[in-house]
């Protein structure tokens, strides 16, 4: 597996089926990575992966819980690359986590550390691109795809930017706000994805509030696919099993193809 | 006492929010922010940058800071409190004389009549102790804009009396349950909100901290105390002073009394950090003195954290110092050199607040007091020849709680 995360993504999207890229908060139960496995036995194209942060500015009550819950039980960024190292699954592992702990050491420290647990990918929500100069050389040096966010308030200047810049694929925030669940799907979101596939060939996906496998259907229909978190972190928090997760990621699966 | 005639604002003492380096201070500052944000904090900076060399805007801010904040501020020197201090002269900046208590009032006033500029109806403030969300819910009572505030859980029950000022000044206190339930996740869910309702909300932020422009802007509106301090203290002492100390959380009243004199090489600025329990406990808010650089509330500064980069709690006495980030520029003084930065114990700080209060007449704030007992080491240092001004940022009152706790009142 040395293809990048994007050629892996445009060869998944070349099968004609949207695209679906579940997420985890890393460490948030002992058996976090058997939720790697049971998303990509379930049909996942890539999973995410959260590195917990204390103070996730951009993520609801949901990924806040889980991160905390992940911190009290101790996980770290090297403790989670030594687990992701061990990991067999036949899909990218992208990760996600905020500026801070990309910068403790040094970008290039981290995105070298990323490649070699064999993780492709990389999400920085806090990091735009006023700032992300730096860590897109240093993902670029190490082979890490740098995804880039794309937000409803974005002028057309930034979109055409983003869509240059990003790596992997392009994240299209669905509203404006933080991730959680939602009821509806705002009018923002498909307009938005229309727009930036008008910009670029490069894989969309839409993420934040995507709370059912009837949105993750409609969403894909104006993109290329969907990244779904909250909803299952809830469901993890809740208790759900890595096999239940798995069958949910799976009943998304099916409303998308 | 009457508001005076003269301005106490001129065209130029809004130097702006460092446009050229898009809020960069050397590797600090910037704008670790979600995308979504952008656009707004672009409009903010641009209508600020307008807003600042527009007649218009300077006289309107001028005449709220006279007639209402009741500015200009003056200096009282207090030979008795600083017969502690080697016999050196100690001067203090009086913002406890503002309304509302402290030298906040000036942020807010400024940043009300910019919401206004940019055409929302409603602000947003983080608060820790209260005195920046009281402030906010003043101005936006005055201004007519509808003010939510958000506040650590933790705070809200420490700080009750505050809570109910913000009630009855019309505003909403959301107490904020999440992570530590402090200052920190107030600004975490301040953010929440702002990225949700940007199109009607302005963020009014409190302190030098935050993505740019804020740090800029804030410092901005705060640097009042010094332009006005600068010229105070050439009428008294006929000198400029060998020292100025000021207390630093977020920073914003210590940029406020430095700024005006960073151009005066001879005078020596100084911070002091909360120490709390002492560095060796680790119950303290020792951000420049013993934190590391990272990025926290989109800004690259000195954070406290452990070695994962994961934020960890500050402890002060005073909640206004309770905060494990800093201010950017306060970071680049300090590598820059220009100024340095001390702890101060909690004790420290309190011996100081009893102190000014029997010697002088004056009960401080207990950041103040931070700032106070600094100014009793430095002049020890310094010796009798020396003058020390020091800016007493706010006024007590708030903290009888704490005092009567404390000494056992």
């Amino acid at each position: 597996m040395t293809e990048s995360l994007e050629e892996f993504l445009i060869a998944r999207r070349g099968t004609g089926r949207p695209l679906l890229v579940p997420y985890v908060t890393a460490g948030v139960t002992p058996g976090w990575t058997d939720v790697v496995h049971a998303y990509a036995e379930a049909g996942a194209d890539a999973v995410e992966l959260g590195f917990p942060f204390s103070d996730p500015m951009l993520d609801g009550v949901t990924i806040q819980e889980a991160s905390d819950r992940a911190i009290a039980a101790g996980t770290t960024v090297r403790g989670i690359l030594e687990e992701v190292a061990t990991l067999d699954v036949d899909v990218p592992l992208i990760a996600m986590t905020y500026s801070n702990l990309v910068v403790q050491r040094s970008t290039a420290e981290f995105c070298a550390a990323l490649t070699a647990s064999g993780l492709r990918g990389l999400i920085v929500p806090d990091s735009p691109l006023e700032e992300v100069g730096e860590l897109a050389d240093a993902a670029a040096a190490e082979g890490v795809d740098l995804v880039l966010l794309a937000a409803p308030s974005s002028s057309r200047a930034r979109l055409r930017e983003i869509t240059e810049r990003s790596r992997g694929f392009v994240y299209a925030v669905t509203r404006m706000g933080t991730t959680g669940e939602r009821g509806e799907i705002p009018e923002e979101a498909t307009r938005l994805g229309r727009e930036l596939k008008g910009l670029t060939d490069r894989p969309v996906l839409f993420g934040f509030g995507v709370s059912s496998p009837a949105q993750a259907a409609e969403l894909a229909g104006h993109a290329d696919g969907v990244v779904v978190a909250s909803t299952l972190m809830r469901k993890l928090l809740d208790g759900a099993r890595p096999r239940e997760l798995g069958e949910y990621v799976a009943s998304i699966r099916r409303a998308l193809d | 006492m009457t508001a005076s005639e003269d301005p106490v604002l001129q065209p130029g003492d809004l130097v702006g929010a460092d446009t050229a380096t898009r809020g960069k201070f050397g590797v600090f500052g910037g704008r670790y922010v979600p995308e979504a944000l952008i656009p707004a904090l672009d409009e903010v900076a641009a209508v600020y940058e307008k807003a600042r060399t527009d007649i218009a805007f300077i006289r309107e801010f001028d005449h709220l800071l006279r007639t209402y904040a009741g500015r200009p501020t003056t200096l009282t020197e207090v030979p008795k409190f600083a017969a502690g201090a080697g016999g050196a002269r100690i001067v203090l900046k009086r913002e406890d004389l503002n309304h509302t208590g402290a030298h906040k009032i000036s942020n807010v006033l400024g940043q009300a009549l910019l919401t206004k500029r940019l055409g929302k109806t409603r602000v947003i403030a983080e608060t820790g102790a209260g005195q920046h969300g009281v402030a906010t819910a003043t101005a936006a009572a005055l201004m007519g804009l509808e003010c939510v505030v958000y506040m650590g859980a933790v705070d809200c029950e420490r700080q009750a009396l505050n809570v109910a000022r913000m009630k009855l000044l019309g505003a909403t206190v959301v107490p904020v349950t999440n992570g530590s339930q402090t200052l920190k996740d107030a600004i975490n869910e301040a953010f929440r909100d702002w990225v949700t309702n940007v199109d009607s909300t302005h963020y009014l932020f409190g302190t030098v901290a935050g993505p740019y422009p804020f740090p800029g802007i804030v410092r901005d509106f705060a640097r009042i105390i010094g332009v006005e301090a600068r010229r105070q203290i050439l009428a008294l002492t006929g000198r400029l002073p060998d020292a100025i100390c000021a207390a630093v959380g977020g920073g914003s009243n210590a940029i406020g009394i430095f700024h005006a004199f960073l151009d005066d090489e001879g005078v020596g600025l100084y911070g002091y950090e909360a120490g709390g329990r002492g560095l060796a406990s680790g119950e303290h808010a020792l951000t420049l003195t013993a934190g590391t650089i990272g990025v926290l509330h989109g800004s690259r500064t000195y954070v406290l954290q452990d070695e994962e980069g994961q934020t960890i709690e500050s402890h002060s006495i005073s909640a206004g110092l309770d905060y494990p980030g800093v201010g950017p520029e306060h970071a680049w003084l300090k590598d820059s050199g220009r100024a340095t930065y001390h702890g101060i114990t909690d004790a420290e700080a309190m011996d100081a607040f009893a102190l000014l209060a029997r010697t002088e007449g004056i009960i401080p704030a207990i950041e103040s007091s931070h700032a106070l007992a600094g100014a009793l080491k430095l002049g020890r240092e310094l010796g009798p020849q020396a003058t020390i001004l020091v800016n007493l940022s706010g006024r007590g009152d708030k903290d009888m709680g704490t005092a009567m706790t404390y000494f056992n009142l």
